[in-house]
């Protein structure tokens, strides 16, 4: 605010230096723009923000609680000629006890289909504290022509969850994934329109578990 | 260029004919460009609401299928389902309209650029140019807005009807044909007029204040207009940067908001809101220094706390950044976050009590004449307080969960905006028309059109408060038969507001017509600023001799 100098005293160059800076500003701020694309990912992972579950690197939850906890399982899918379904609609665990659950795929299709699974958890706050140990949607599943394979999720619920107050009285979590084709495997017969197709989705591993 | 090697060589004679407005870098001339473009958008804009409110007048839908099949060809259901599209992009483009080439182009572009120069004794634009191009893009940018209500979006549907939020995955896959990218075309030109227009005010009034006009000294406009453009500065790149991801989505196969590709819908929310909450200070704040100048002249009296008047307007600013998430508290925010932006954004309040009692206090013992610009100024104060009660009750978490989308925060944002900067507006036309065309206008069309205004523009807005307390949600043509009685007041509320708009347009003719003599300054000694030290209208070119700053 006290760059200001008064009429006389500045000249052109003043006038240059000042709108030049803003310019930079702007740039900047359009930059800062962009960097939210990541940053926001990187929030997302760190803080299981809009129900990001999270990739857990130990097995087991340190300890289990003495409370159940009933998760609910749901598959979509977004383009892929595939029947995708959980094996079992729901489980009830212990809270902080590993347990595997399996979903099943059949391709559809004449052709072989790449797919790649995203995935998240209602409620959204429940993200942070849903753990994956293993699960298909880490990588890429190809299927060939009428092909049915057994798709595992290992997973635990953090027992910290009862500390939270938001969620001190969820019974439930559902845990969701939407099966999305991968570029390279695009069906032509798809009748979705062209929107949901094409994408790169080379991104979706750095979200977590 | 002739032009400007005849400039160079120091003749002050304005050009003849178009060529002296589509080529002026006169601040005074291009401020007038932009006050006849906001009048004329606000026009449309304001035709498209009372469309809107004639559908609404009654349950059912009465006149869009008809519009619809006259305007777009349809027929049949198809022609009702286009008529409830065209709602949409009725509503849609109302908004766009109103902020961005309305509002935002008389108080920034029109105002600001007449008066700023003026108060800080400076001769032009630091950017003459500059200025000339900036208003030049709003055109272009305007027709374009204008053409996207005409285009195909979603299949049987015409013009962007997803608001002017522009929230994917309805602005990307949800409307895949091209009046999206047109709107959007449209909003970046509109932005980049705003940024090269706030780059200059920035650079004027850092660099082009006479001898002695510190910033400490300088008129509350100049401030409002300097953190105003520092406001553009920081947002718009952030909505440009938004937009553009939204544009490369639809047509370049990015995922930035597309979930499939690992993107997040909701971090368009994010960023369109760290822009749209500073805009809505943007759309307010030249408003405030607008009113802060009428209720000191026609109260005899310097402002009340002037600093704090001056750093009220920064605080506002400032803080205006850090609350953006208040209009997205239904979008599973944790509920630390929504303690966070409740209280953050009930700070604001502070800052803006200052000035609503700063003006009170201005107008406190003061010899008070009720001309036409301090009736507007008044209606301001009034209806602006209603509308920040009732900001402070949506600030509320807990109770927006249950106003979110419904009408009462329609009601909100028009009792702030419709009847907050559009009375400012309208101030400030009242109080710097004489000294802009140097003829006074009519007392008692003015006074006819500000109690014809303000009564129809309460009976529009007053209503839908009860609209949405009761649960009618926005954005929908129709509703249940138990809204109809008060969207029928809100409705004959628009068609009042309408005449006023007429009234307002005749008083303008009427005073070219009758050419009354306005004189250097009609408003007595309670007008101190710099510009009643000139004539009316001013010289082509003012401050030859630097004026001296007490």
């Amino acid at each position: 605010m006290s760059t200001g100098t008064p009429g006389k005293t500045a000249g052109k160059n003043s006038n240059r230096v000042v709108a030049a800076v803003c310019l930079a500003f702007f740039t900047g701020m359009i930059g800062m723009a962009y960097a939210a694309v990541p940053l926001y990912k990187m929030f997302c992972q760190a803080t299981g923000y809009g129900g990001t579950t999270q990739r857990a690197e130990k097995q087991y939850a340190g300890r289990v609680l003495d409370r159940e906890i009933t998760v609910r399982f749901d598959a979509n899918i977004a383009g892929v000629p595939w029947e995708f379904q959980p094996v079992q609609r729901s489980m009830t665990m212990k809270i902080g006890e590993t347990v595997q659950a399996h979903y099943k795929a059949t391709n559809k299709f004449d052709q072989p289909v790449t797919g790649r699974a995203t995935f998240n958890v209602q409620p959204e706050l429940a993200g942070p504290y849903f753990n994956k140990v293993e699960c298909f949607c880490f990588t890429d599943t190809s299927l060939k022509p009428g092909e049915t394979l057994d798709m595992p999720v290992l997973f635990y619920v953090d027992p910290d969850i009862v500390n939270v107050p938001e969620l001190k009285d969820v019974k439930t979590i559902t845990l969701s994934y939407t099966m999305f084709p991968v570029e390279k495997n695009k069906p032509v017969a798809s009748s979705e329109p062209t929107k949901g197709n094409g994408k790169t989705v080379s991104d979706t591993e750095n979200l977590g578990g | 260029m002739a032009d400007a090697a005849a400039h160079d060589g120091h003749d002050h004679k304005p050009y003849h004919g178009w060529v002296r407005w589509v080529y002026s870098t006169n601040h005074k001339d291009i401020g007038t460009l932009y006050l006849i473009f906001a009048i004329m958008a606000g026009i449309i804009g304001g035709a498209l609401s009372v469309a809107i409110r004639m559908e609404l007048q009654e349950p059912g839908i009465q006149i869009f299928s008809g519009l619809a099949q006259m305007v777009y060809g349809l027929n049949g259901d198809a022609a009702i389902d286009g008529g409830k599209s065209m709602y949409n992009a009725f509503a849609t483009a109302h908004a766009l309209i109103m902020i961005f080439f309305m509002v935002m182009p008389a108080l920034i572009g029109g105002f600001a650029n007449w008066m700023v120069p003026i108060m800080i004794g400076a001769p032009d634009m630091a950017f003459p140019r500059m200025n000339n191009i900036s208003f030049w893009l709003l055109p272009p940018a305007f027709i374009l807005l204008l053409t996207s209500m005409f285009m195909p979006s979603a299949p049987g549907a015409y013009g962007v009807g997803g608001g002017w939020t522009l929230y994917p995955p309805l602005s990307t896959s949800g409307q895949p044909g091209p009046a999206m990218d047109l709107a959007i075309l449209s909003i970046h030109i509109a932005g980049a007029s705003s940024i090269l227009g706030a780059i200059n005010f920035i650079t004027t009034i850092f660099n082009m204040r006479a001898p002695g006009m510190t910033l400490h000294k300088m008129p509350l406009f100049a401030w409002s207009v300097l953190v105003t453009a520092f406001l553009l500065l920081l947002s718009l790149p952030v909505l440009a940067g938004g937009i553009t991801m939204l544009l490369t989505d639809r047509n370049f196969g990015t995922t930035f908001f597309a979930p499939d590709g690992g993107g997040d819908p909701l971090l368009f929310q994010h960023l369109f809101w760290f822009f749209g909450h500073p805009e809505v200070y943007i759309l307010i704040l030249p408003g405030f220094g607008i009113i802060s100048h009428i209720v000191s002249t026609f109260s005899r009296k310097p402002v009340f706390g002037y600093l704090g008047m001056a750093y009220a307007m920064v605080a506002i600013g400032a803080v205006g950044f850090i609350v953006w998430a208040h209009h997205m508290y239904t979008t599973g925010l944790s509920l630390d976050t929504q303690r966070y932006f409740v209280f953050a954004t009930m700070v604001i309040a502070v800052p803006t009590g200052v000035k609503i009692f700063s003006w009170i206090a201005t107008m406190w013992g003061g010899s008070i004449s009720f001309k036409p610009p301090m009736l507007w100024a008044l209606g301001f104060i009034f209806l602006f307080t209603i509308g920040g009660v009732t900001g402070v009750q949506l600030a509320n978490a807990g109770l927006d969960r249950s106003l979110h989308d419904t009408y009462f925060v329609i009601a909100h944002f028009h009792y702030v905006l419709s009847l907050g900067a559009v009375f400012a507006i309208f101030a400030g036309w009242y109080y710097w028309f004489p000294k802009m065309t140097g003829y006074m206008y009519s007392p008692v069309i003015a006074n006819t059109h500000f109690w014809v205004m303000f009564v129809g523009v309460n009976l529009i807005f007053f209503p839908q408060h009860f609209l949405g307390l009761a649960g009618m949600p926005r954005r929908t043509i129709d509703y249940p038969d138990a809204f109809a009685g008060w969207n029928m007041v809100s409705s004959y509320g628009s068609y009042i507001a309408a005449v006023g708009v007429a009234i307002f347009l005749y008083g303008v003719f009427e005073a070219f017509q009758k050419k009354r003599i306005a004189g250097a300054n009609p408003w007595g000694e309670g007008a101190t600023t710099l510009e009643w030290q000139l004539p009316s209208p001013p010289p082509f070119h003012q401050w030859e001799q630097l004026p001296k700053i007490k």
